[in-house]
C-alpha cells in the first residue's frame, strides 16, 4: 500500500526522522509505535502532505505520492477538531467536499453514517452543543466518509471515553475488513498491539523495529516458560541439559512459580519430563513478550 | 481553484449567516440614521430646549440699550443701580448674567462679565461682536463713510479653481475634493482594520479549535489562508454595499417625513438667518461643494477607490493572517500587531494632515507610491488631480506589495498553524520564513 523509503527530515535543531524506511502491506492494521517526540508525527505528516519530507521517497500502491493521492488519504490527528459554531453537517459535508467529493454525494453518504452510528438527531446541531463523545463521532465521520484507501490514525483512542474507544474501534476494524489499509500511531504500545497485524518501533527519529507482530514475537520470545508447582518448600530444578532456571522461585499462596528458559533444540516435553518426577505441577505456560516489552528491552539494547 | 472555492464559500456563508452579521448591517444604517435624525431634530427643537438666560447689564456709558440687543437665548435688561449693588443682589435676582460696562476710553475697555457659572465662549463672542459693530460704524462715520459704502464692502469673493487635464478645462473644487479624499481614505482604513483583525481570528479559531490540521491534509496551506481572507473580503463588501443601500434609503425616508413639515423647516431658517449676521456665507459654500462635486471625475475616484480599498484589504489581511498563525490566543497578538498597525496608522495621520493640506508633496508622493501606504494616502491624493503614470506605478507596486506580502505570510502561516502551545518571538518567526516546508 505505502513504501516508505529512506525519509530524512531535519528541524532547525534536531533531525525528526533519520534515513526512515518501512512497508506498509495491503489490508494491514500497520502500528507506528515509539515514545513521545520519537518521530512518527514527523512522519504522519509527510505521508499526509502537510510537509515535504528533506530526503527519501514513498510510494502510494507503486506511484510516486503527490497530490492527487490526498482524496484517497483519510487522516485523524492527534490535534483534531471542529468548527464550534457550524452544524454537523454542514461541517461533514464541507470537508469530504474539500476531500474532493461532489456535495450530493457528500449528503447521502452523511445521511447513511448518521443511520449507522445512531447520530439522526444531530444532524442541524452545532458542534459545541454536542458532548465530547458525540464530537469523537462527528470526528470520526469526517475522517471516513471519501472511503480513503488508506486511513491514518494519531493516537485514535486518546480522549475516548471506553464505550466510544470501543465502538469506534469496532468501525476502524470493519473498515478494515472491508479493505482499508489502517496506520495506528500511538505511543503507548499495549493500546494498540492487539489490533494490529504489523508494527513498526521509532525511538530517537530512527526505526528499530518492523514486521509482523506474530513474528516479531516469536523473534523475540526468549523460550521463557512460567512454571508452577505445589510443593510446600521450593526445589532445586538445576541439572537438566532441556532448560534452565531464571532467578530464584518465588513462593505465593501456597505456589512456588519459578521462570525456566528453554535450551536451543530441546522441546517443553523434554523439560516437563525432567520436572515430572521432582514437582508437583500445577502449569506450565510460555512467556510472550509484549510489544511494549520488546521495546524497552530494544531501547536498553539500542543504547547499552 | 475548487477547493479555495469551496473555502471562499464556506467563509462567506459562515460569516454572512451569522446573528451578529444580520444585526450589524441592519443596525449600522439605523444608527447612522438614528444620529442623522437626531440632528435635524436638535436642529428643530434646539430654541425650544434651553431656557432664555437673564443678563442684567450695568452700562455706566448710558449709550449702548440700542446697541446691545437680545436674541432667543439671551435677555438684556438694563439696569441704572450700581455695581456694587447689583453684584450683592445678584444671586436672589433671577439673573443669570451681570455685565458691566465701565465709561472708560473710547473703546470699551475693562468690560467685566460675572457669573456663577463661566460663560459660554458663543455668549461672550456674541457681546463682543455686537460692540465690535456698532464701534466700527461709528469710527466710520466719525472719519465721514457712510452707511452704504459699508455695506457695499461687505461681499464675499470666490475663486473658482479650474486644472487643466486632458479633456482640457475642468472645474476643481478643493473643498470637494478635501471631501472625498478624506471620505475614501477614512473608509479604506476602517474596511482594512475592522476585516482584517477578522482574519487573523479566523485563523486563530481555527487553530484553537484544532480543525487546522484535518483541514490542511486536504487542502493546501496558502488555499486555506487565500480563501479566508478573500471569503472574508466578500463579507465585507457584501455589508458595505448592504449599508450603502440601506443608508441612503432609510434616511432619504426621513429626509422626506422632515420636508413635509416645511413651514417648520422654512420657519428654523428664518430664525438662523435673523439670528446670524454671516448667515449666507455656509450656505453659499454648501451648494458650490454640491455642485462642484458634480465636476469630480466619478469613474476614476470610484474604481481606484475599489482598487485600493481590495489591494489594501488584501495586503494587510495577508499579514493579519500570518500573525494569527503565530499565536495560540488572541490575547498574544499585541507584540505582532504593533508593525503591522504602525504604518497603517502612521499613514492615515499623514494622509489626514499632511497631505491633504500638500498633496503633491514629496511625503505625498513617496506615499502613495509605497504599498503599505497608499491605498491610504493615493485615495486623499486623487481628487486633486495624481498624473496617470503615478497611479499607474502606484497599483502595481501595491500588487507587487500584495503578492511578497501574501508570499512571506503563506511561509510563517504554514509553520505558524501547526505550532500549538508554543509562544513564538519574532525571532522564531524569522527562521520560519527560512524552512523548507
Amino acid at each position: 500500500m505505502l513504501s516508505i523509503q529512506s525519509i530524512i527530515k531535519d528541524y532547525e535543531k534536531h533531525r525528526a526522522l533519520n534515513n526512515v524506511s518501512m512497508e506498509i502491506p495491503m489490508g494491514s492494521v500497520f502500528g507506528l509505535l515509539g515514545p513521545n517526540g520519537a518521530g512518527k508525527t514527523s512522519l504522519i505528516r509527510i505521508i499526509n502532505q502537510i510537509t515535504k519530507a528533506d530526503a527519501g521517497e514513498i510510494y502510494f500502491k507503486g506511484e510516486k505520492l503527490q497530490e492527487k493521492h490526498i482524496a484517497h488519504i483519510g487522516y485523524l490527528p492527534e490535534e483534531r477538531g471542529l468548527y464550534k459554531k457550524m452544524a454537523v453537517a454542514d461541517q461533514i459535508v464541507y470537508l469530504a467536499q474539500l476531500k474532493g467529493l461532489s456535495k450530493h454525494e457528500a449528503e447521502k453518504r452523511a445521511k447513511q453514517w448518521f443511520d449507522r452510528l445512531e447520530m439522526k438527531g444531530w444532524w442541524n446541531k452545532n458542534v459545541e452543543d454536542l458532548s465530547k463523545g458525540m464530537q469523537q463521532k462527528v470526528q470520526f465521520v469526517a475522517t471516513v466518509i471519501h472511503q480513503p484507501e488508506l486511513l491514518i490514525l494519531d493516537e485514535p483512542f486518546s480522549g475516548f471515553d471506553p464505550i466510544n474507544a470501543e465502538m469506534i474501534k469496532n468501525e476502524f476494524l470493519n473498515l478494515n475488513k472491508e479493505g482499508t489499509t489502517i496506520i495506528f500511531s500511538s505511543h503507548r504500545m499495549e493500546s494498540v498491539e492487539e489490533l494490529c497485524s504489523h508494527i513498526a518501533l521509532i525511538n530517537h527519529s530512527e526505526k528499530i523495529l518492523e514486521g509482523k507482530v506474530s513474528d516479531i514475537r516469536k523473534e523475540y520470545s526468549k523460550n521463557h516458560y512460567e512454571l508452577t508447582y505445589l510443593n510446600s518448600e521450593s526445589v532445586d530444578l538445576n541439572g537438566s541439559l532441556a532448560f534452565q532456571t531464571i532467578g530464584n522461585a518465588i513462593s505465593s499462596e501456597g505456589k512456588y512459580t519459578q521462570i525456566i528458559q528453554l535450551n536451543a533444540g530441546h522441546q517443553v516435553n523434554d523439560a516437563i519430563a525432567f520436572l515430572m518426577p521432582k514437582i508437583q505441577f500445577n502449569g506450565i505456560q510460555e512467556i510472550i513478550p509484549s510489544i511494549n516489552e520488546i521495546f524497552i528491552d530494544q531501547v536498553k539494547h539500542a543504547s547499552a | 481553484m475548487k477547493k479555495i472555492a469551496l473555502i471562499i464559500q464556506r467563509e462567506y456563508l459562515s460569516r454572512v449567516k451569522k446573528k451578529s452579521f444580520i444585526v450589524m448591517t441592519f443596525l449600522g444604517p439605523l444608527l447612522i440614521a438614528a444620529v442623522y435624525a437626531l440632528a435635524i431634530y436638535l436642529a428643530v427643537n434646539s430654541e425650544d430646549m434651553a431656557d432664555k438666560k437673564k443678563v442684567v447689564v450695568c452700562d455706566e456709558t448710558h449709550a449702548l440699550s440700542n446697541i446691545i440687543k437680545g436674541n432667543e437665548k439671551y435677555e438684556f435688561n438694563f439696569s441704572n443701580d450700581k455695581l456694587a449693588d447689583l453684584k450683592s443682589n445678584f444671586d436672589s435676582s433671577g439673573n443669570d448674567y451681570l455685565l458691566y460696562i465701565p465709561n472708560k476710553g473710547t473703546n470699551f475697555e475693562g468690560i467685566q462679565l460675572y457669573s456663577d457659572k463661566q460663560p459660554s465662549l458663543a455668549f461672550v463672542k456674541y457681546i463682543e461682536k455686537q460692540l465690535e459693530n456698532s464701534l466700527t460704524d461709528k469710527k466710520l462715520s466719525e472719519n465721514g463713510i457712510s452707511k452704504k459704502i459699508i455695506e457695499e464692502l461687505n461681499f464675499s469673493l470666490n475663486i473658482e479653481t479650474i486644472r487643466f487635464t486632458d479633456e482640457g478645462e475642468e472645474d476643481g473644487n478643493t473643498s470637494a475634493s478635501y471631501m472625498i479624499g478624506m471620505f475614501s481614505s477614512i473608509l479604506i482604513y476602517m474596511f482594512i482594520f475592522l476585516y482584517g483583525v477578522q482574519v487573523m481570528r479566523g485563523v486563530i479559531e481555527e487553530k484553537n479549535n484544532r480543525i487546522v490540521e484535518v483541514l490542511i491534509s486536504s487542502v493546501k496551506p496558502f488555499q486555506l489562508m487565500m480563501g479566508k481572507i478573500v471569503g472574508i473580503a466578500l463579507v465585507g463588501l457584501t455589508q458595505f454595499a448592504l449599508w450603502v443601500i440601506l443608508t441612503t434609503s432609510i434616511t432619504g425616508i426621513i429626509g422626506q417625513k422632515f420636508a413635509q413639515d416645511k413651514s417648520k423647516l422654512m420657519n428654523i431658517e428664518n430664525k438662523v438667518a435673523a439670528s446670524n449676521s454671516d448667515k449666507s456665507e455656509p450656505a453659499v459654500a454648501a451648494t458650490e461643494v454640491l455642485s462642484a462635486l458634480s465636476t469630480i471625475n466619478y469613474p476614476l475616484i470610484v474604481g481606484c477607490f475599489l482598487f485600493y480599498f481590495l489591494g489594501g484589504y488584501l495586503l494587510y489581511s495577508a499579514l493579519f493572517a500570518a500573525i494569527g498563525s503565530a499565536v495560540d490566543s488572541e490575547s498574544e497578538t499585541q507584540q505582532f500587531m504593533m508593525p503591522v498597525t504602525i504604518p497603517l496608522i502612521f499613514s492615515f495621520i499623514i494622509s489626514t494632515s499632511t497631505v491633504v493640506n500638500n498633496p503633491d508633496g514629496p511625503i505625498a508622493f513617496w506615499l502613495s507610491l509605497f504599498p503599505l501606504s497608499s491605498p491610504i494616502v493615493m485615495m486623499v491624493r486623487l481628487p486633486f488631480g495624481v498624473p496617470a503614470w503615478e497611479i499607474i506605478t502606484s497599483m502595481l507596486l501595491l500588487v507587487l506589495g500584495f503578492f511578497g506580502t501574501v508570499w512571506l505570510a503563506a511561509k510563517i502561516y504554514r509553520t505558524g498553524i501547526l505550532m500549538v502551545g508554543k509562544k513564538a518571538s519574532w525571532k522564531e518567526i524569522s527562521k520560519w520564513l527560512f524552512y523548507k516546508n
